[in-house]
């Protein structure tokens, strides 16, 4: 009898670990630091838009229109508790942020009519953190997707999907790809270069 | 009339063959790939001279010598199809510049110290008029993202434009420099300190052991196998324990040396120490930061152990997030 729950239970620990049952807390919990690295990225870009906003309002007060779109945005933004285990939720917030960067790229476009503006030393500092920011949020999205395709294809496999499907875990939701092509070529971050295409 | 079939069946084939090995490549896009982390300079393109890269190469060792950080220079003809930020970010994840977690417990004595991941990139694609500074998360601080724009657009783009490649690298990395010398950063590795002696004490078997494994291999197969042997397999272990080539290269060099004296005096003869060639180090990108970086040596010189190791490790596995500037000229 106690021999037998003995080997039951080596059974049971080698059924967990050769099912991939830690393999998977291993992916998962990679795809929930990958994550809150891309919460943090943007956030760093949502923090940035108030000093921006006040620095362009002191050159070109004028532009009201686009002041107030990038300001709208953030705070839609700020409002969206995002469940990345929600495709639905996940869009949403993707969209918030995809305006955001149109507004901000507006803002930018603009700001390109104001010489003095362009040779603010705040605003070109922080232009500068802008396009660093722009291109952390892209590091991070990538690095989120490529955990998020390794958990995937790791709980869609045999045998882990069965141990998946027994602990209830479910390939996540992906980022839209193409708009990560979009927003790894921001034209809110091309300042030095030719003039950036328009948003729409 | 069926041969007529059969026959456009088989054209229609081929054309769909011939579209896919056409759409094939380019769908792949092959991107251009990232060199070996064999030097603090690497130059595709020849613009700088040897004495120019020599002087670059000797500053930046300075630099990881006095502050412990490590910043190196890639110089591209072009990063086409991709942007130079795309490109930079993955030579960055391949050479892990900067001191990555095993590497900070090493310098620092302390078991639990975190990463440093002092490392700065400076990407140049030389055809596209772009570069970029890639910065470590350690140093966005010492380096924010408005001070390496600056760094581009001050002391890059200008001298770039006169076609002085060198002083503005020069003019950067005495920017980056100074700005890394203003952090406060644990301190370099001293070879002999206290903190080598006590790791060293765990490898301490291992190396002896490879000492005893060449010596009984130098009595049957003669002094300069075993040697080779012996003094491999402790420099590699010693470089693994510790984290830093020349040290293991320097181990394996003694044990190596230590087996040639002590050996069975069978082979030998012929030739004697071989030049002491090829000891280009290549470190093999794990990308667990569970121990230190596993070093496989490419070559094995003529005498024992490496041959001339030269003080090159390759990345400290430090890591990066997109920090940095770019800008072109």
């Amino acid at each position: 009898m106690f021999f037998k729950r003995v080997l039951l239970m080596v059974v049971v620990a080698l059924g967990v670990s050769g099912c991939g049952y830690n393999n998977i807390q291993v992916a998962d919990e990679a795809t929930k630091s990958a994550w809150s690295e891309v919460l943090n990225q943007y956030q760093r870009r949502s923090d940035l838009i108030p000093n921006l906003v006040n620095t362009v309002k002191g050159y070109a007060a004028q532009e009201k229109d686009v002041l107030t779109q990038v300001t709208e945005a953030r705070s839609r933004v700020g409002q969206i508790k995002v469940d990345p285990s929600d495709p639905e939720s996940l869009k949403k917030f993707e969209s918030a942020q995809k305006d955001m960067g149109s507004a901000l790229s507006r803002l930018l476009v603009v700001s390109e009519n104001y010489p003095q503006l362009k040779s603010d030393q705040n605003f070109r500092e922080l232009q500068a953190q802008l396009e660093g920011t722009e291109n952390r949020i892209t590091v991070a999205r990538k690095r989120y997707i490529d955990a998020i395709q390794a958990f995937n294809v790791m709980v869609r496999q045999f045998p882990v999907n069965l141990t998946a499907m027994m602990f209830g875990y479910k390939d996540k939701p992906q980022f839209a790809v193409e708009n990560e092509r979009e927003i790894s070529k921001a034209p809110t971050v091309n300042f030095g270069g030719p003039a950036p295409a328009p948003a729409k | 009339m069926f041969g007529w079939a059969v026959r456009r069946l088989m054209v229609s084939m081929w054309v769909l063959a011939a579209m896919l090995i056409a759409v094939g490549p380019a769908s792949a896009q092959s991107l251009v790939a990232v060199p070996a982390f064999t030097a603090r300079v690497i130059d595709q393109t020849g613009t700088l001279a040897p004495a120019q890269k020599q002087q670059l190469e000797a500053t930046l060792a300075g630099i990881e010598k006095s502050k412990g950080s490590q910043v190196a220079i890639l110089i591209v003809p072009s990063t086409q199809p991709e942007v130079i930020e795309d490109y930079s970010m993955r030579v960055a994840e391949a050479w892990k510049l900067g001191r990555g977690k095993a590497v900070a417990q090493r310098d620092t004595g302390n078991k639990n110290a975190t990463a440093v991941d002092d490392g700065v990139l400076i990407v140049v694609a030389k055809n596209d008029r772009k570069v970029r500074i890639e910065v470590g998360y350690g140093l966005e601080g010492a380096i924010p993202d408005a001070i390496a724009k600056r760094v581009i657009t001050e002391s890059i783009a200008p001298r770039f434009r006169n076609g002085d490649y060198f002083g503005g690298l020069q003019a950067a990395v005495g920017d980056v420099s100074k700005r890394i010398a203003g952090e406060d950063l644990p301190p370099p590795w001293q070879p002999g300190s206290d903190t080598a002696i006590e790791v060293e004490g765990s490898v301490l078997p291992l190396i002896i052991f490879a000492f005893f494994i060449g010596l009984f291999v130098s009595r049957i197969f003669g002094r300069f196998i075993g040697a080779t042997l012996g003094g491999g397999g402790a420099g590699m272990a010693a470089t693994a324990a510790l984290a830093s080539t020349p040290l293991g290269a320097a181990v394996g060099l003694g044990v190596g040396a230590l087996i040639l004296a002590f050996g069975g005096g069978g082979g030998g003869g012929g030739g004697g120490p071989g030049g002491g060639g090829g000891g280009r180090l290549r470190p093999v990108g794990p990308r667990t930061y569970g121990q230190g970086p596993i070093i496989i040596p490419g070559g094995f010189g003529g005498g024992g152990g490496f041959g001339g190791g030269g003080g090159f490790g390759g990345g400290f596995g430090g890591g990066f997030g997109g920090g940095g500037a770019s800008g072109d000229w």
